[in-house]
């Protein structure tokens, strides 16, 4: 989760088995039904449906349990294809409008069936951006940064993404379709140590919420790990956690209230 | 006479320190760059990119946050924008 916090996303490759892989491309081709906004997942996806089986696996089932809790929503799902050869690519976005929530957060699911390789158009996405504080594609200037990640992944990957990743689909320089199943789910409990918490004191967790990524300023790197440390107070429930005193040292006031 | 634009996001507010993002837009014609398309900047620091030609036309203001909001973080911060023209 300490993961989680600091890159916003937890990736599984080659998590879903063959079947379900070969045939995911004929539903995709074939359209999904909507989802009406805020369907409890049991309601949006009758028992056996693909999406069912697809979200029953159980280190899918697992991840976004741990990562938004008991009793999710779906927001809303859709395939996403990226033609061969269509000529450009999306402009880095967060999807939905700018969230500041940071004492909880939704979860976008990105599953990918086929094969995607490095001129597929894989999605673009910025490890440790989630907490940057912007709208939409206005971070559509930005071409390319330092430790982007450009998607390429075996058949069956999933990717879990906290809300606020910056993110696009890259442009399609192959003759191959590409097909990406998105869902968004929506907390419905409270995001506190809905996680297995037995290692919380690990001195790996915040070595983890330490960390600095290469697009990113030094300087705002530092308030980057006062935020990371900020949502683990929340998603812990514990005022007192810190990262090398950044949060504690500016709050300390003596004799004030 | 066409416009190649390079716009160059810095660790810091110097002009000499590191490339940590980019964007190119050609005028020209020759190139279609867009989003995602290298994992390498072109140059390591703004002086590096003035040393190969590009002329620098802009740099990002110094603001400072606005209270109550200081230890937000959002856009990059050090942004420069540089031009070539052919």
């Amino acid at each position: 989760m300490a993961r989680f916090v600091a890159n916003g996303f937890h990736r599984m490759d080659a998590i879903v088995p063959a079947d379900l892989n070969e045939e995911a491309i004929g539903i995709f081709e074939a359209g999904l039904p909507g989802v009406p906004y805020g369907t409890p997942v049991e309601q949006a996806y009758e028992p056996g449906s693909f999406t069912r089986r697809l979200l029953e696996i159980p280190a899918i089932a697992g991840a976004v349990r741990s990562l938004v809790g008991a009793d999710p929503t779906v927001d809303h799902h859709a395939i996403h294809i990226r033609e061969p050869h269509e000529g450009s690519a999306q402009p880095l976005h967060g999807d939905a409008i700018i969230d500041t929530r940071i004492d909880a957060f939704d979860v976008q699911l990105m599953y990918y069936p086929q094969e995607v390789t490095g001129t597929m158009g894989g999605t673009l996405s910025v490890p440790g951006s989630h907490l940057r504080r912007t709208n939409e594609s206005d971070t559509g200037r930005y071409q390319n940064l330092r430790g982007q990640t450009r998607l390429t992944c075996p058949p069956g990957t999933v990717v879990l993404l906290h809300h606020g990743i910056w993110h696009g689909g890259r442009r399609n320089d192959s003759d191959i379709r590409r097909y990406m199943y998105k869902i968004r789910f929506n907390p419905t409990v409270p995001q506190v140590r809905t996680w297995d918490v037995s290692d919380l004191d690990d001195p790996q967790v915040a070595a983890e919420l330490n960390r600095y990524f290469p697009w990113c300023e030094h300087a705002t790197g530092r308030l980057e790990i006062y935020n990371r440390v900020m949502m683990w107070r929340a998603l812990t429930n514990n005022p007192q956690f810190d990262v090398e005193y950044w949060a504690t040292r500016v709050a300390n006031r003596p004799g004030r209230v | 006479m066409k416009q190649q634009v390079l716009v160059l996001y810095l660790n810091t507010s110097a002009l000499d320190s590191e490339v940590l993002a980019w964007a190119f837009y050609d005028g020209t014609g020759k190139t279609n760059p867009t989003t995602g398309d290298s994992d390498l900047p072109p140059y390591d620091s703004g002086t590096e990119a003035l040393r190969d030609g590009w002329r620098l036309f802009q740099a990002a203001q110094l603001i400072p946050p606005y209270p109550g909001h200081e230890y937000q973080t959002s856009f990059l911060k050090h942004e420069f924008w540089f031009e070539k023209l052919e």
